[in-house]
């Protein structure tokens, strides 16, 4: 059992809503001093009337109740494959709230934001030196608009040249947003099968000179590197296309191999994935997007430049794709992936990834075996395995319905498509060994169980707050808001 | 699982009912039973032209949501208009009430390339 499970008292949260006593206020006014006046009725709401009446005590407690169910990588293993937390370490959060940073308005003028336009403009030459990439923007708001923003810049390069190209090709092991990002630049995707890593004629077969690019997760998503990618690259500029990398498992290459130095064009980075920023509900996104120079006029607008020794934002790009993201992007975030870039120095990055790739590999050695492993190639910062290895018709849902049972957030499931009920995993660095072991025991535990006992399986998770929910109905019949009835 | 012998199939998982030059498709009974509890459902509008191998909709489940490919190329002449409200009948019954939709043929000799019901299970089988 994790060190996190603990049912403690378990509170059954009441909405605020039903919470409500009519009458009861969390204010204190003086009495009023000026004529009394009643809204027209026209300004007044006639649905939701019945807003929660409580006092600052009552929603004090129901969120701070709430917060208490919260799980995140601050309370335990957070195994989410492909789109993996790491830890945030505090330093990060101690050098975004410095008041230089957090209270600087966006409007201010360049040469009283020279602190922060440095930050940025090193940052910007931080990542150029990762990924081998001369240019980078740090404006889109996350990775997928980073993918959104690089594929811009692919079609600009091409209509600068005069070519309309109509087509990407997207192999079966990219990311689930690629396809969308292709599709929202008006190109057809064409998906491109491979055998767990990309082949040359898989690519060759579809490359011709209507396709525009090819995005590839590198490595995949199945957590293995694309040992053709460099062949793959020369055949798909061979043709006149750009190759796009989604960048966002950098975290398994930092410090070890160049995505630019390889032949990719374009990449974005996910700052939360391999820099250790904030994510999801803990904070906004951000997504970087490097490129090599012959796109460099098409970047988004304004990119941080020097002159002399002063720092400034520089519109001047007549080719920009435009701007993307209001202000600076998502700064606050910048300043989190500098701290932690600052903090671990170019050895401290490598060893990091060194030691993701170690621990996704230590699980796939504890539990290859129990769990069937559908690709064999060597693993990088994730491992995939398939439900076909499980017992009494148990399915991957009912292993990750388990694990919460065992005090975890479970890992990525059914994702990739290509792995038959996929169970994903990526520890990341952050994990320790002991951390490791307590985790892969669990799993280990459930495929026993699976044998001796399915339903344990089927009915989990059966110590958590709430038991089995039926998923199905929430997403057929969802009930979006509170209702008085 | 059921695989009526009358109907054809594809390797993408669609059955096809046969009549003169309109053919009623939906997704066979291995695809829902892989799919998990179906949820929701995009359908083509009556009068769109599919052309065979490009997306003619959506089917999202609990575990994935999957493209549904044209196994013909042709003219949508009739939609199951119950399916976006009842995305479950693609669970409850998938060769009847759970039919997406019809399609008046534009090459008929596109029929040729289905499988027949042993050969569609014989495919499942390898797969």
């Amino acid at each position: 059992m994790s060190s996190t499970d603990s049912r403690g008292l378990v509170l059954d949260e009441k909405l605020l809503f039903e919470l409500t006593d009519p009458g009861r206020v969390g204010y204190s006014l003086p009495a009023p001093d000026v004529p009394q006046t009643v809204p027209r009725s026209e300004l007044l709401r006639a649905e939701i009337a019945d807003f929660p009446e409580l006092s600052e005590v009552d929603v004090v407690r129901h969120y701070t109740r709430l917060s208490t169910w919260n799980y995140g990588v601050d309370s335990g293993f957070y195994p989410l494959g492909s789109c993996t937390m790491k830890y945030n370490p505090k330093v990060n959060e101690q050098a975004a709230r410095l008041p230089g940073f957090a209270e600087l308005h966006p409007h201010t003028p360049d040469h009283l934001s020279q602190g922060a336009l440095q930050l940025m403009y090193e940052l910007q030459q931080d990542l150029a030196e990762i990924s081998g990439f001369p240019a980078i923007t740090l404006q889109p708001a996350a990775g997928a608009q980073g993918e959104f923003a690089g594929m811009l810049m692919i079609r600009a390069w091409h209509e600068a040249k005069g070519q309309k190209r109509h087509k990407v090709m997207i192999p079966d092991t990219a990311h689930g947003t690629n396809p969308a990002s292709a599709s929202l630049c008006g190109y057809d995707v064409v998906p491109v099968a491979s055998d767990g890593v990309l082949s040359k004629a898989a690519v060759a077969a579809v490359m011709d000179d209507d396709v525009a690019a090819l995005m590839v997760t590198n490595p995949n998503t199945l957590g293995l590197f694309e040992s053709d990618i460099r062949e793959i690259c020369e055949l798909v500029h061979a043709k006149g296309g750009l190759v796009y990398c989604d960048g966002a498992n950098l975290n398994a290459l930092m410090g070890i191999s160049r995505p630019g130095d390889i032949g990719i064009d374009v990449m974005h980075f996910n700052l939360h994935k391999t820099f250790s920023t904030p994510h999801g509900g803990g904070g906004p996104g951000s997504g970087p997007v490097g490129v090599v120079e012959k796109l460099q006029p098409f970047m988004p607008v304004p990119v941080v430049v020097k002159t002399g020794e002063l720092f400034r934002l520089d519109y001047a790009l007549p080719q920009s794709v435009g701007r993307v993201k209001g202000f600076a992007g998502h700064f606050s975030i910048l300043v989190r992936a500098y701290a932690y870039i600052l903090a671990m120095g170019g050895e401290g990055l490598k060893r990091a990834t060194e030691l993701a790739v170690l621990n996704a590999n230590y699980v796939r050695a504890r539990l290859e075996g129990t769990y069937d492993l559908p690709y064999k190639q060597r693993s990088l910062h994730e491992v995939v395995f398939s439900e076909t290895a499980l017992a009494n018709d148990c399915h991957t849902l009912d292993v990750a319905k388990r694990l919460i049972d065992y005090g975890y957030h479970p890992p990525t499931i059914y994702f990739p498509l290509v792995v038959k009920g996929a169970l994903m995993i990526e520890p990341t660095e952050t994990e320790s060994k002991q951390t490791l072991d307590e985790f892969c025991d669990a799993l280990l535990a459930i495929a026993e169980e699976a044998k001796t006992d399915p339903d344990l399986l089927k009915q989990a998770p059966v110590r958590a707050r709430v038991k089995r929910l039926d998923e199905a109905t929430a997403a057929r019949k969802p009930k979006l808001r509170w209702t008085k009835d | 699982m059921d695989f009526p012998d009358e109907l054809k199939y594809t390797e993408e998982h669609e059955w096809i009912l046969i009549e003169e030059d309109v053919v009623t498709i939906g997704i066979t009974d291995f695809a829902q039973d892989q799919l998990g509890d179906v949820v929701f459902v995009e359908l083509p509008e009556v009068g769109d032209r599919l052309e065979t191998g490009k997306t003619l909709g959506v089917v999202e489940s609990v575990k994935a949501v999957s493209d549904v490919y044209a196994p013909l190329s042709g003219e949508v002449v009739e939609i199951n208009e119950a399916l976006p409200d009842e995305p479950e009948l693609l669970n409850t019954s998938a060769y009847e009430d759970g039919w997406m939709l019809k399609l008046k043929l534009s090459s008929p000799k596109e029929l040729d390339s289905l499988l027949d019901a042993a050969e569609y299970q014989k495919f499942i089988a390898q797969d």
